[in-house]
Formats: structure tokens, C-alpha cells, sequence
């Protein structure tokens, strides 16, 4: 076996182990959810509990949420630690194999991405686990490295010219950090949203505006305010979500910027012109706005809160869609993905 | 003071001071009070926010549609189509988005709306960092961090020991806090201290860098040009604007100013995988010579052009361009020369075209079409492939048309195309095109005793692009001053803290409380460590109000 299949087999063995603690982090979450259930009845007004011991901070977790499954969180912990050390080992001998930096095309791109995802949610939750957040990471994780191992996958191999650069490691290395930034970023602004839609007893679902036998109706059993949702009050406050996503958030952004700076800088390098509106300089574009247009609306009236976290989801939407479509569909200078 | 904040600003430090979340008051006189409600409106946050959200919608389409700066075919393509709704398309702008009147406007007003709200606030901000932290509140139970003790020690002697502690350097003679004690009468002193000015100003920073970055932008656009020319291996090539295959320039850029330099390619060298044909490795081998300078040998490869008095020469492309001889049928040379053929794959099978237009008296022109493989491979009887994309074993294939080439018709033409309206093709017997095969060095005989046709070398060409654009420092300078604002203004928190003493019979209570911009979960335990270093003798820990992560 050589160095390529010996990364190949790692991958695949990290992306087992991720498959394992996902399940042990839905099980967690399940019981979380169960026993919140059982203790809150749906008519406990939710707002109630803002502030209040349970939603009481990384620290205290244990003692605050007796309902969580210590095994489960066992199981889940060691083995996102054990994926996250397996994926790292399959990144480091794809580079032996490929005697380079790892990062020319999406199958690598992929890779790391999910190992910076991984080891910033293991480094989050590294004191108190937020269970939902972890199933939304792992859960993407788990696809993203079964669609580079059975899509993405290229041999290992040396880069054309255009890509000799130590800007490789520079740009595309943070553009993958920033990704991966975004994407824990993106799970806890999600939770954040529901916590606060459960907090102000705010749903899409139900209320005065729903049709009754209507489509929103029929699925008001799914409301954030209703009993499914009993678990977000064992969450952190909305606000306390809120810092979280920005703070991660704002790294992503800074690392974005230096993206784009550094992309124009190569391109000036490699392509004659540091900016040509190619389809991934102008992804890279829209989402640096809509990230920008994110922390404008945190500090403006009216905006700040849940209304924000709406462009942090555009933004991430963003984010990947010019990592997907604008490799596999659209043409342009950035055909790097080798497929 | 008056403290300046773009309308709608949510910001904890202002909303503390004054203002109550009063709407917008509509003046009722005059067009002097509807112009100054624009200019707030256009300055508020809210439409900060609202431009940005339009920016990021307005360049979407420019993913959607091709665009004449990248692809000027596609469009036509893309006319030819749609045609009912392409020129409409064609109108509003949508092949050149980001050239268009919508695109523009929106950042145009981006840009104003940014000055309108900056600048007020830079100001505020020095006057803010050249004045004492602003006063100590009466009351501190609106404040989102609080803490509390008690002291035997004098309230003068607590307070100070509390301004020492805020002013201990945060690096080497740089303190955190800027302080400031005041004793506020009936035994009762306090400190009101203020860190994380670095935060306003990396984000004013920031925001005057964009400013910059397009007026940089903007300016290199008038000031550029950039050429592009093909040349084959042992020729020269000069800088000038007759001599670029392509020329463009900014408005404001004067032709004659052109640095007249020479070049030539002396050598081309390629490397390319055994396996994949992966190409790893171009270098152009040149000589350039400078007016008043000794020639030097330099080399320019991909990722790294070279640098001529500040324009830069990229190594965009390569290729074979055969040198092929064409007589025409009374022996005379009549054309041909190397000729670029553009590569097709990886395999370097090249297409190329040559006119051959100055035959002898009343002789039909020839075009000549086709392929160049450099490593040729029989597959069968009338098949050939390259295999590899070095010259292993050259062969031309071609077929060969007489006629008129149509090159006096006014209209100019692409010299990779053959207009064949006016030509017409030799066929053999069956009617099938004559289809030659020539390899390096041979001469054969052109069918319809049309002449012959000699293969003579191959050399290599290169497809250079030459730019310049005086702009690039400062469009570098300026990014990287946003992108440290940026850093600066996200990372760098803003606190305010306050702690006041008191006596109050025989001992002396001490109280707390601190304020920052925005969210900022580090507060209460900043608080609570001051207050900590401030009564090491504390015995009833501070009470929170707020928990510790
Ligand atoms: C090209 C357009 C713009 C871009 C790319 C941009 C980008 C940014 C970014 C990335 C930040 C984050 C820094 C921070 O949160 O402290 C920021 C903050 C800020 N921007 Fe802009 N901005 C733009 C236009 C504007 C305009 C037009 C205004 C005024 C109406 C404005 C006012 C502000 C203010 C007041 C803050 C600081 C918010 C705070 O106090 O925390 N910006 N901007």
C-alpha cells in the first residue's frame, strides 16, 4: 500500500469515527430532549427561565443539566478527538503522497475544511458540550467527507505551474480556516435563532398569522415554542449564542478578508490582474458583504439579535455555493477542483 | 459633549448617555430641511445596511450572464440565442455588470453614505481621545457589569490604589486604561477609566482605507494599459503600441510614454508530467534590452513575471509555431513563416491556419488548416493522435483550400480563422478532402498543383501580457490598512469602568460598574479581577450580576 491509499484509508476512518460520534451526540441531544420534555410541559412559559440556572454557563454544565447522558458525551468526545487526530494523519501523508502542501483541489480543500471544523467545535466544547451544535457540525462534517471520498476524490499529485506559489499555502489555507470557522459559526447562530424564537415565545408556525389546515399549520408540531423544542431551554441564552457566533463569526470574517486580499495579491502574481470579477473572486465578494452587511445589522437598531443571524445564514449559504457551483458548474480561472 | 452616531447606530455607549429612541423628526420648513433629511437618511445605518444587503444582490447576475470584460464570444453567443431577450439584457447592462449604471450607483452611494457617517465620527473620536474619561454615573444600577466591597481604608486611598491597578501597562508603557480620579465631596472618591480607543480607531481606519482603495482603484484604471503579443522562440519584440497583437488603455494613460524596451526569446523550456500531462513546469528564457542599459538574460514564468521599470511581463500561454514554407505553382516563396497554432489538450494538438496571399500573377490564393501534433501516433489508416505534448515525432495534418482569402474585403480578420465564403477545398478522386501529412523537414507537393509545402523547424512561442498600472503600491497599502482596522476594530474591546468609594460610618463601601460596546462577555470578570487587585483583603467576593464563563 502506498502513502495515497494509506491517507484514503484514514479518511475513510475519520469519517467513521465522525459517524460514530454523531450518533453518540444525537443520543445525547435525544435525552436532553426527553427529559426536558417530561419536566417542562409545553405550558411553562419559556421566557421565564432566561438568565435562570439553567441556562447558566460552560463550568456549571454538570450539575445544571442532570438530564444529559455522561456515557453518550463519553462516546461522543473520544471519538471526535480520535476523528479529528485520523483526519489530520490522512492530511499529512496525502501531502507526503502528493509532495506538496495539500491543498490544490477540492478533495483536499475538503478535507481540511472539515478538520478546521471539527478542531474548532472540539476546541469550543472542550469544557461544556452543546450537543445540538455538534450534531449540526459533525452531521456536515460526515457528508462532506463521504462526498469528497466518493466525488471529489483525485490521485495524489504534483500542481501546474499556475499553483507553484506559496500563496497556496497563504490563500487557500485561510480561505479553507475561514470556511471551517464559518461553518461551527453557522450551527451556533442556528441554535441561537431557535433559542431566542423559544425565549420571546416567537414562532413561524403558530400564532395569529397561520392558516388553520395550512401547510404551516400541519407542522406546528415542530414549532420552536412547542414541547419538541422543551431541550433549547438547557441551551445557553440567546444572547450568550449570539456572542458566540459573532466571536466565531468575526474571526471568519477577518480571515475572509485576508482571503480576498491575499487572492488578489496571487492574482496579480499568476493571472497579470489582482481583480477580474472571475466567478470565484466575485463569490468571494458577495460573501464578504453579506458578512460585512452581518456586523453592520448587529450594531444597528432594529436589526441586532435574530435578524442578524438571518444574514449570517445567507452568508454561509454563500460561502459554500462558490465552493460548490462555481467549481462544478460555472467556468472560470479558479478550475482548480481537478475533476 | 455631543456625541455623533450615524442614525440607528445600536450602541450601548451612546444609548447610555442621551438619546431616546426618538424617530426621525421630518423638519417642515423649506428644501434646506428636506435636503438635510436625505443626507441623515442617507447616512443612517439602516441604509448602510440596506446598500450593502443591494451590492451583494447586484453582483449575482454577473455570475448568471457572461461578461464582455472576461469572455466578449460568449455574449455574442449568448445574443445570437436569445434573441428577443438578449438585447434587451444587452441594454440594462447585464454583460457588464460591474461596469453598469446600477452596479455603480449602488457602491457610489455606498461611498458617499460611508464618508457622510465617518468623518463626523473621526472627529468625535479625537476630541474623545484628547478628553478625560467621561464622568463617573451617579447610580450604577443600569450598568450590565457591577461589583462591590467594603474597606478600612480611607476612600481616597481605596480609589487611588484602584486608578493604579487600571493603569498597569498592558504592554510596556502602555497602559490600558486611560484614568481619571476625581473627588467628589462629602468624603466620596472615584476613578472613571476607559480602554480599547484602538477599537474606534481601527475602525474609522478601516472604513478611510475602503475609501482609499477605490480612489486607488479608480486611479490605476485611468493611468494603466495593458498589451498582450505572441512570440516565437529566437525573435524579438518591442514595446510600443503598433507592435501588441492587443493594446488597451486607461484614459489618462499617454501612449508615448511607453518605456521602449526589447525582448527577445531566446529559449522555451517545459516540463510536464510522464503520467498525467499535468504541466509543471514553463519558463521563458529572454533577453531584454533597455535603452542605455547592457541586454540582460532574465527568465519569466508562470507566478512569476518579470519586472520591467515598473510594468510587469506574464507569461500567459505557449505553444508550437511551425515554420512552414509555401511555393506556389511556379516555385516562387508565396507565404507561410512560423505560425502559432494554438494548443487544443493537454496533448499540445494544435490548430493553426495559413494564408498564403501573394502568389504569382493570377495563381488562386491558399489557405492552408490544421493540426500540429507534437508527438505523433498512427491509430489507423487515416488517424493520427498526439500523444505527448513535447516534439517527439512533429506531424502536420492538413488540408488545403484556393480561392480567395478575402483579406482586401475592409472587414479585419482572425488570423486563427479561414473565411472559407469565397474558397474552395481540394477533394481527391471520391470527392473526400486531401488530407496532408507532413513531418519535420519534409516538403510535399500542395494537391490541385497548387505548389508545395516545406516543414521546415518548430520552434516554440509564447503568449506574453504586459501591464502596467502605477496604482498597484497603494491599492496594496490601502488593503492592508483595512484589513488591520478590521483586525483591530473586531478584536480590541471597548470598556468602560467605574469604582467609587465611600465612606459610610467607619468603613468604606466600594462600588462598581462597567459598560462596554456592544456584547462583551469578558466585562463583569475585567470588573471583578480590578476590584479583586484592589481589595486583596476581600472577604465577600464581589457579587455578580452576571455569571463567569
Ligand atoms: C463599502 C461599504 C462598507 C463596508 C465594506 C463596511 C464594513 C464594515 C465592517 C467589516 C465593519 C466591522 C467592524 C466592526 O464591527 O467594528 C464595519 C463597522 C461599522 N461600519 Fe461599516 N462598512 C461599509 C460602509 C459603512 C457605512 C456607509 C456606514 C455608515 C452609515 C458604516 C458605519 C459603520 C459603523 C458605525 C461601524 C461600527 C459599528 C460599531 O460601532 O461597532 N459603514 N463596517
Amino acid at each position: 500500500m502506498n502513502t495515497g491509499d494509506l491517507s484514503t484509508l484514514l479518511v475513510w476512518a475519520a469519517a467513521t469515527a465522525f459517524t460514530v460520534a454523531l450518533i453518540a451526540y444525537t443520543v445525547d441531544m435525544a435525552r436532553i430532549a426527553e427529559q426536558a420534555t417530561r419536566r417542562a410541559p409545553a405550558a411553562v412559559p419559556v421566557g421565564a427561565s432566561v438568565g435562570g440556572p439553567v441556562s447558566a454557563v460552560a463550568g456549571s454544565a454538570d450539575e445544571a443539566a442532570p438530564s444529559r447522558s455522561l456515557r453518550a458525551e463519553g462516546i461522543a468526545r473520544a471519538t471526535h478527538y480520535l476523528g479529528v487526530a485520523l483526519l489530520f494523519a490522512g492530511i499529512v501523508t496525502r501531502g507526503i503522497a502528493a509532495g506538496r502542501w495539500p491543498t490544490a483541489n477540492m478533495y483536499e480543500f475538503t478535507l481540511v475544511g472539515v478538520f478546521v471544523a471539527t478542531l474548532v467545535l472540539a476546541i469550543m466544547q472542550r469544557r461544556r458540550i452543546i450537543p445540538f451544535i455538534s450534531v449540526i457540525v459533525l452531521g456536515m462534517s460526515v457528508l462532506s467527507l463521504a462526498l469528497a471520498l466518493l466525488k471529489f476524490y483525485i490521485q495524489a499529485e504534483a500542481v501546474q505551474p499556475a499553483l507553484q506559489s506559496y500563496w497556496l499555502i497563504i490563500h487557500v489555507g485561510v480561505a479553507i480556516t475561514a470556511t471551517g470557522i464559518f461553518t461551527v459559526a453557522f450551527a451556533a447562530s442556528v441554535l441561537q435563532v431557535l433559542r431566542d424564537g423559544r425565549e420571546n415565545d416567537h414562532s413561524h408556525l403558530v400564532g395569529p398569522g397561520v392558516k388553520a389546515g395550512g401547510l404551516r399549520a400541519s407542522l406546528s408540531g415542530w414549532a420552536v415554542t412547542g414541547p419538541r423544542f422543551a431541550w433549547l431551554e438547557q441551551v445557553p441564552d440567546a444572547r450568550r449564542l449570539e456572542a458566540m457566533a459573532f466571536r466565531l463569526n468575526a474571526v471568519g470574517f477577518v480571515l475572509w478578508t485576508f482571503t480576498l486580499i491575499g487572492g488578489a495579491i496571487w492574482a496579480e502574481h499568476a493571472w497579470g490582474r489582482y481583480w477580474g470579477w472571475d466567478p470565484k473572486e466575485i463569490g468571494t465578494f458577495i460573501a464578504w458583504v453579506v458578512y460585512a452587511a452581518y456586523l453592520h445589522a448587529r450594531t444597528t437598531r432594529g436589526w441586532s439579535g435574530r435578524r442578524a443571524a438571518y444574514f449570517v445564514f445567507v452568508g454561509y449559504a454563500v460561502v459554500l455555493a462558490n465552493f460548490t457551483v462555481v467549481n462544478l458548474v460555472v467556468t472560470g480561472k479558479h478550475s482548480y477542483s481537478g475533476l | 459633549m455631543v456625541r455623533y452616531r450615524p442614525e440607528g447606530l445600536e450602541d450601548t455607549f451612546s444609548a447610555e448617555s442621551d438619546a431616546p429612541d426618538a424617530p426621525v423628526a421630518v423638519p417642515s420648513i423649506g428644501v434646506v430641511g428636506w435636503l438635510r433629511w436625505m443626507w441623515r437618511q442617507l447616512t443612517s445605518m439602516r441604509v448602510a445596511l440596506l446598500l450593502l444587503m443591494l451590492l451583494a444582490v447586484a453582483a449575482v447576475p454577473g455570475t448568471m450572464f457572461p461578461q464582455r470584460a472576461q469572455d466578449e464570444t460568449k455574449v455574442a453567443t449568448y445574443l445570437a440565442d436569445h434573441a428577443s431577450t438578449g438585447p434587451w439584457l444587452d441594454r440594462l447592462g447585464f454583460f457588464d455588470v460591474y461596469a453598469s449604471v446600477w452596479f455603480s450607483a449602488i457602491y457610489i452611494l455606498l461611498f458617499v453614505s460611508l464618508v457622510g457617517c465617518i468623518l463626523p465620527r473621526t472627529k468625535v473620536h479625537f476630541t474623545a481621545m484628547r478628553g478625560r474619561p467621561p464622568r463617573t454615573p451617579r447610580r450604577f444600577t443600569r450598568f450590565p457589569a457591577q461589583g462591590e466591597g467594603v474597606s478600612a481604608d480611607e476612600p481616597e486611598t481605596v480609589v487611588r490604589a484602584a486608578a493604579a491597578v487600571l493603569r498597569r501597562p498592558w504592554l510596556p508603557l502602555w497602559p490600558r486604561y486611560r484614568v481619571d480620579v476625581r473627588d467628589e465631596g462629602n468624603g466620596a472618591w472615584s476613578v472613571s477609566a476607559e480602554r480599547g480607543y484602538l477599537r474606534e480607531s481601527g475602525n474609522l481606519l478601516f472604513h478611510l482605507a475602503l475609501v482609499g482603495l477605490l480612489i486607488s482603484v479608480a486611479t490605476g484604471q485611468l493611468l494603466h494599459y495593458r498589451g498582450q503579443a505572441i512570440v516565437v522562440q529566437g525573435n524579438g519584440f518591442a514595446n510600443s503600441v503598433v507592435k501588441y497583437d492587443t493594446f488597451e488603455q486607461g484614459t489618462a494613460f499617454d501612449p508615448s510614454t511607453l518605456e521602449p524596451f526589447t525582448m527577445q526569446l531566446d529559449d522555451f523550456e517545459s516540463r510536464f508530467d510522464p503520467v498525467t500531462l499535468n504541466p509543471r513546469d514553463f519558463t521563458a528564457h529572454v533577453t531584454l534590452a533597455e535603452p542605455g542599459k547592457d541586454p540582460v538574460k532574465k527568465t519569466i514564468k508562470v507566478n512569476h513575471p518579470l519586472d520591467v521599470d515598473g510594468a510587469k511581463v506574464y507569461l500567459q500561454g505557449n505553444g508550437y509555431a511551425p515554420d512552414i514554407e509555401v511555393r506556389d505553382a511556379s516555385g516562387k516563396v508565396a507565404g507561410g513563416g512560423e505560425t502559432p497554432f494554438l494548443p487544443q489538450n493537454p496533448q499540445y494538438t494544435s490548430r493553426g491556419v495559413v494564408k498564403v496571399p501573394s502568389v504569382s500573377g493570377d495563381q488562386d490564393q491558399i489557405g492552408i488548416v490544421g493540426y500540429l501534433l507534437p508527438t505523433a501516433r498512427q491509430v489507423d489508416d487515416t488517424t493520427w493522435q498526439s500523444i505527448y505534448p513535447q516534439p517527439g515525432n512533429p506531424l502536420l495534418v492538413l488540408t488545403v483550400w484556393h480561392g480567395n482569402l478575402g483579406l482586401d474585403t475592409g472587414v479585419p480578420q482572425n488570423v486563427y480563422e479561414l473565411d472559407e465564403s469565397r474558397m474552395t477545398q481540394s477533394v481527391d478522386a471520391n470527392g473526400d478532402p486531401v488530407t496532408l501529412y507532413v513531418k519535420l523537414g519534409e516538403t510535399i507537393d500542395l494537391p490541385d498543383g497548387l505548389g508545395s509545402l516545406t516543414f521546415k523547424a518548430l520552434p516554440r512561442f509564447v503568449a506574453l501580457d504586459l501591464r502596467y498600472d502605477p496604482s498597484l503600491t497603494f491599492v496594496l497599502v490601502f488593503a492592508v490598512l483595512a484589513f488591520l482596522g478590521l483586525a483591530t476594530s473586531l478584536f480590541a474591546p471597548r470598556r468602560r469602568i467605574w469604582v467609587r468609594a465611600a465612606s459610610d460610618g467607619g468603613r468604606t463601601v466600594v462600588t462598581a460598574a462597567g459598560l462596554a460596546r456592544g456584547d462583551d462577555v469578558g466585562l463583569q470578570p475585567e470588573l471583578d479581577r480590578i476590584l479583586a487587585a484592589t481589595l486583596p483583603d476581600l472577604q465577600n467576593k464581589p457579587a455578580s450580576t452576571q455569571e463567569t464563563p
